[in-house]
């Protein structure tokens, strides 16, 4: 889609949701970064489902957990920060997509599992992180960043 | 028409647009700094005022390091059955089939961690030098067990084996024995105890301290005439959030005690104490009548007697002490609050009433058994209350008019609604009475940060701590550890003898008080229970 047919409301309600997204992420990551006692390693060990395997494998090699926390606070700082200012956006989308698709395949909300940290939902296959990886993905197709954000400035055609 | 210079004026203008619009999302990251800053400085500033208030020490708890240098410390073992074999494990000695085991258990579940865990425990510089066990198939493999020397699996590099001894007196006489470690049923405790402090051999013995009353009398005299290194097997010595309770009681956390509650709570034959009867027992691989001899009945020869040894009075006192003296000793080292004045119990046979669950015998030690000792120079209660036939989780809590502290492998202390000391704090909403006002979470690097309720969930289930680093340690290790450390030193380790004589009293007051049912007391003049 040409961004030249959004209207003025379309191409802001874009952007607001992109900088709401991006903001969630941001505050994840920083809030893991000034927490030197953070770590992965509940969560992962938590893990149900197809891949819980994997995780579990994640969380029990002191080396790999280390590099999936490092990777999940900058993971998540980055993109933030990429998608409030629309900087790589496209980038920081899609790598959003994949972090996200890795918290719903260690936490999938399918029947018969339930999980030590208790939900503030009730949820059946889609869950909050499915919904914000789908908004990822609609963003995508509706880059507000080729007209807001630092983007349009550095890539101008 | 526009002319050239307008249609230049306003491209530059469309530019300037484009850029101000391309750059409209960047003043959010100023918000975002800024509301960032307001709530770490909000926390912040709470739990300062918090820390504070409190005076709880900001680190976390400091372990003094063994000392494992020096000559070899030559140990025997007598009775290698389940908890023996464990401290030989804990020991470093494990037989080289079950670490092939555990390496394949570890391979299908990388959640299971007992044997890297092992690998990476320390060596305590010592031998098993001596093995006694009255049932041929234990004994072979604690024998096996003490050949491997450097934690091999089958086909690897074996050291000398320990010899076997057919009896403990022959095992005490040896010249290349050291110390003991005693894990046999109660009732050979307080004979092998003293014959071990009198053959100069230092000591670690397995809970309940002794079976009867006036064991307990007689041990703890013969330990102290013979100034030997004792250490009772309370591994929970070793749990770093009971060195942090302490701390929370001596900061008057809490504010008056009056409470505190304790329970076992299990839920399978196993943890009744109805264990497997292996098949290879009979009376040529036992030596039922050694084991017979300090009852003053004898019984024909009963497989079932002879594993599932604590259902029975004549070999133990069932939960007393086996679980109770867990407890007790737990908050002992927390409260030192010693022998209780008196001590009334109830309970019974509940669950396990049916012959189904046995093959000849039904059991006589209660499965569900509730105490009260009473503390009334001290102005509280330790009541004690265990069943074996519901798993329900519920942790120790010692309650205070300020506040309660819940203590497992993490510590929780609350402030409670009506504290006189927290009221004003209360009310100005510093402290929140449903939130912990202090958390311990062991292995956490910073005690000062306030833990999240994520971390608390996952830690609450052991999921936290376990891992981080890479390690994780057994107490029964680090116990053995210091009992060792203190024969290097001639110190007295955290479990010692005056302490096993505390143990030891107010368990037999316990058990007093079920079997003679009356309420039981210690006439602290006298020092004898009445």
């Amino acid at each position: 889609m040409k961004d030249k047919s959004y209207t003025g409301w379309q191409l802001w309600s874009l952007v607001i949701l992109r900088v709401a997204i991006g903001w969630h992420f941001l505050y994840e990551g920083i809030t893991k970064l000034l927490n030197p006692d953070w770590s992965s390693l509940g969560y992962l060990m938590d893990s149900k489902g197809l891949f819980e395997g994997i995780f579990h494998a994640m969380a029990a090699n002191a080396a790999v957990l280390n590099i999936v926390d490092f990777l999940n606070i900058w993971g998540l700082v980055l993109i933030g920060t990429g998608l409030i200012v629309g900087l790589f956006t496209r980038v920081a989308t899609i790598s959003g997509i994949v972090l996200l698709a890795f918290y719903y395949l260690s936490h999938p909300a399918i029947v018969g599992v339930s999980y030590a940290m208790p939900s503030e939902g009730s949820y059946l296959w889609v869950n909050k992180i499915l919904i914000e990886m789908i908004t990822l993905w609609v963003l995508i197709l509706f880059p507000s960043w080729k007209k807001v954000g630092l983007d349009s400035i550095l890539f101008k055609k | 028409m526009m002319t050239d210079k307008e249609k230049k004026r306003t491209g530059n203008n469309m530019n300037r647009r484009e850029m101000l619009k391309g750059l409209s999302t960047v003043p959010v990251l100023g918000a975002f700094a800024y509301g960032t800053w307001r709530k770490r400085r909000q926390d912040h500033i709470k739990s300062h005022k918090l820390a504070r208030e409190l005076d709880m020490s900001m680190k976390p708890v400091e372990h003094i390091p063994y000392k494992h240098d020096g000559d070899v410390i030559r140990i025997g073992i007598i009775g290698a059955g389940g908890r023996g074999t464990y401290l030989l494990k804990a020991a470093g000695f494990v037989a080289p089939q079950t670490i092939r085991e555990w390496k394949d258990i570890a391979e299908k579940d990388p959640r299971n961690k007992v044997y890297s865990d092992f690998l990476q425990q320390d060596d305590l510089n010592i031998r098993i030098t001596g093995v006694c066990d009255l049932f041929d198939v234990r004994a072979n493999k604690a024998l096996e067990a003490s050949a491997n020397t450097g934690k091999e699996m089958p086909g690897g590099k074996m050291g000398t084996p320990a010899r076997r001894y057919r009896t403990y007196q022959e095992l005490l006489a040896a010249d290349d024995i050291d110390a003991v470690i005693i894990a046999t049923p109660d009732h050979w405790h307080a004979r092998i105890t003293m014959d071990a402090a009198r053959a100069g051999k230092h000591v670690y013995a397995e809970k309940g301290f002794t079976r009867t009353l006036d064991e307990v009398y007689q041990v703890r005299d013969v330990v102290k005439e013979s100034g030997i290194v004792y250490q009772l097997g309370h591994q929970g010595r070793q749990t770093e959030s009971y060195i942090k309770a302490k701390e929370v009681v001596e900061k008057n956390l809490l504010g008056k005690i009056s409470l505190i509650e304790v329970c076992t709570n299990r839920n399978s034959p196993n943890g009744a104490w109805v264990y497997k009867i292996d098949e290879r027992a009979n009376e040529n691989t036992v030596d039922w009548l050694q084991y017979e001899e300090p009852c003053e009945v004898k019984h024909p020869w009963s497989p079932e007697r002879f594993f599932r040894w604590r259902c029975w009075w004549d070999y133990g006192t069932g939960l007393s002490g086996d679980l109770l003296t867990h407890e007790y000793d737990a908050i002992n080292q927390i409260l030192g609050m010693g022998i209780p004045t008196s001590a009334a119990a109830s309970g019974g046979v509940y669950f396990y009433k049916d012959k189904a669950h046995y093959v000849n015998e039904i059991r006589e030690v209660p499965d569900v058994w509730n105490v009260a000792l009473e503390y009334p120079h001290l102005d509280f209660t330790l009541l004690y209350s265990a069943t074996l036939a519901s798993d329900h989780k519920r942790g120790k809590t010692v309650m205070g008019h300020d506040g309660s502290m819940e203590l497992g492998n993490t510590l929780r202390v609350f402030a409670d609604r009506e504290s006189t000391r927290y009221k004003e704090k209360i009310a100005n909403g510093l402290i929140d009475p449903s939130i912990p006002i202090y958390t311990y979470i062991p292995g956490r690097k910073n005690v000062d940060s306030v833990a999240t309720a994520t971390e608390q969930y996952f830690a609450s289930r052991g999921l936290l701590y376990t891992y981080r680093g890479g390690r994780r340690v057994d107490t029964s290790h680090l116990h053995i550890a210091e009992w060792i450390t203190a024969i290097r030193e001639g110190k007295q380790p955290s479990c010692n003898i005056d302490q096993a004589f505390e143990e030891g009293i107010s368990a037999a007051m316990a058990t007093m008080a079920q079997r003679e049912h009356r309420t039981v007391y210690w006439d602290i003049d006298r020092q004898q229970v009445v």
